[in-house]
């Protein structure tokens, strides 16, 4: 089976991923950050109080290093084109054909309902099909079953948990690691 | 009884943890840059041999980052008796909130392998990790080829938690990639 | 079938040579000296030969090689009897997603011709490719006059993919720019690993 090359490659059913834009997307990002839950639910580290021009900075920056280990997208919905959230491969790791996958949905009216998922197959698609990797891996919190359940939609795996690696809200929880390899995606997307 | 803070943290039975030397140890670490089957064993980062000019650079880097981040303690592990420099250790990605960490220990040369150094060195770090940096969870990541590594931290208490699938591309086949880890209430229990 | 032994051999480390990492001081000058040798350059560069100054060898060199371009990758071939450089073998222009890298070498001490080191230092560099780098083939391009090259190359299971005809003028006539490649498992069988 072999995608046309043709394809219009990062378009999906509900969304196209587009580069990032520093001026547009600073005052988005800088209120998805602020709502607490969506940083808990993306980010590992403990969230600290990003400005609008920080933000910008810390885009710019990015995409002037244009480092070929790490490649990051916004999510645009296709009907009215809105900024929903982000998504974004980051070490890639050619000689091993592997990589690490990071998605958050800044806009709340979206959770739960296929945007996610969506955006992810997409991504899979440009990293098996243009990128030529072997396997995706990401991590996703024990709290966050909503994303559990998204990413063994588009194939991953659980391939272990990391015990008690994250100290929040009075408690411990596990990081659950999951990975997915070119041939099981391809094989859910024949 | 003993004042523990007057242990000393970093001076083993065979090894101490040092600050690397920016004048002397670049070229030493140069020729283990060219030592494939070192590398192959501790890095996923594709061999490269570098000069001892390029590896002065990267100990300013490794300052830099210590700096800035707080979150990377480097170390050079010397011979007890002689000062010698036999290889190099690491505390990495602390996230401080959370108290987790991830571990390196490489010794270059072989001859300097199976003589209690590892398990000397792996003490005085895990030591600083629990009482120092006050840390829960202590990472390692191993090629599941590097096989006596998997044997030595699984004998000093690591407990196997993740394996990614075929996440290693080397020696003409793929391999798994496997994490191993221990928690402190795990860590005390070994040492009361 | 290779298994995990195969990982703890001494990648860089041939039989009588080795490659290393470029050292700009100490290989300068070697670099000079090659590069007033019409005969070697002849056969490494299409450029028209032009001896360079030791000043102008750095500058050039420091230039066309940066230290941290991710598409390149220069190894200096030693002697291992004495250490001393007696040539250069690179990776340019890896493109990463497709697998594909053009490589290159040059012996520009002449006392070590026709003994070997040349194969010796390609079957390094082909291991360190495709077993380390894990890139899908191998591109080369060759002058027809080169023909000891070109034989050398087949040796180590390069394939003519293609003639650029009449590209290069020397010595009053016209000569054809030789493209070989390799492919990934053709060097992994050719070598007695197992291909999946």
């Amino acid at each position: 089976m072999s995608d046309d090359p043709g394809i219009d490659l990062l378009r999906g059913k509900l969304i196209r991923l587009k580069a990032e834009n520093p001026e547009g997307q600073s005052k988005l990002f800088v209120d998805w950050i602020h709502d607490s839950e969506y940083w808990r639910l993306m980010a590992y580290s403990p969230h600290f109080p990003w400005t609008q021009d920080g933000v910008k900075k810390h885009i710019e920056k990015e995409l002037e290093k244009d480092d070929p280990r790490n490649v990051f997208f916004a999510i645009h919905k296709l009907d009215d084109d809105r900024i929903i959230g982000d998504i974004g491969l980051d070490g890639i790791s050619y000689n091993h054909g592997n990589t690490y996958v990071g998605i958050g949905i800044g806009e709340r009216e979206y959770w739960g309902k296929g945007y996610g998922t969506d955006a992810m197959n997409v991504i899979l698609r440009y990293a098996f099909t243009e990128l030529n990797l072997h396997r995706v891996s990401l991590t996703v919190f024990e709290y966050n079953p909503r994303g559990i359940r998204s990413y063994e939609k588009c194939g991953f795996r659980v391939e272990g948990h990391a015990r008690e690696v994250m100290h929040r809200e009075g408690r411990r929880w596990d990081i659950i690691h999951m990975g997915v390899l070119r041939e099981d995606w391809q094989a859910l997307n024949a | 009884m003993i004042n523990p803070i007057a242990t000393p943290l970093f001076d083993g039975t065979f090894a101490r943890l040092t600050p690397v030397d920016h004048e002397k140890d670049p070229e030493i670490v140069a020729g283990w840059t060219h030592n494939a089957e070192y590398v192959r064993m501790t890095s996923l980062q594709p061999l490269r041999p570098l000069t001892a000019a390029q590896v002065k650079k990267q100990f300013e880097q490794i300052d830099k980052d210590m700096d800035e981040g707080k979150r990377l303690f480097h170390y050079a592990i010397r011979a007890k008796d002689d000062g010698r420099l036999i290889g190099e250790a690491r505390i990495e990605w602390v996230e401080w909130s959370n108290g987790t960490a991830f571990i390196k220990i490489g010794l270059p040369d072989p001859a300097d392998r199976r003589k209690g150094i590892g398990a000397d060195v792996l003490r005085l770090l895990l030591r600083f990790a629990f009482r120092e940096l006050n840390l829960h969870h202590i990472e390692v990541v191993l090629p599941e080829y590097n096989v006596p590594a998997l044997r030595f931290f699984e004998k000093h208490g690591f407990k196997i938690e993740v394996r990614r699938r075929q996440a290693v591309n080397r020696g003409g086949r793929r391999w798994d990639l496997i994490s191993m880890a221990i928690l402190r209430p795990e860590w005390e229990a070994r040492h009361e | 079938m290779r298994d995990s032994g195969e990982l703890t051999s001494d990648m860089l480390r041939g039989k009588n040579i080795r490659l290393s990492a470029q050292d700009m001081e100490q290989a300068a000058p070697h670099y000079f000296q090659w590069s007033q040798d019409a005969e070697y350059q002849r056969l490494v560069e299409g450029d028209p030969f032009v001896p360079l100054s030791l000043k102008a060898t750095k500058e050039v060199n420091e230039r066309d090689w940066p230290e941290d371009d991710p598409c390149n990758i220069m190894f200096l071939i030693r002697a291992n009897e004495d250490d001393r450089i007696i040539g250069f073998a690179n990776l340019d222009y890896i493109s990463w997603t497709h697998g594909d890298s053009y490589m290159g070498i040059g012996l520009g001490d002449k006392t070590c011709w026709g003994k070997g080191y040349g194969t010796e230092a390609m079957s390094l560099l082909l291991r360190y490719a495709f077993t380390e780098l894990n890139l899908h083939r191998m591109s080369l391009t060759v002058f027809e006059y080169n023909e000891r090259a070109i034989r050398m190359y087949q040796k180590c299971g390069f394939k003519v993919e293609g003639l650029n005809r009449d590209y290069h003028f020397r010595d009053g006539r016209r000569w054809d720019l030789v493209s070989m490649g390799i492919l990934r498992d053709e060097w992994l069988e050719l070598n007695g690993y197992t291909v999946s």
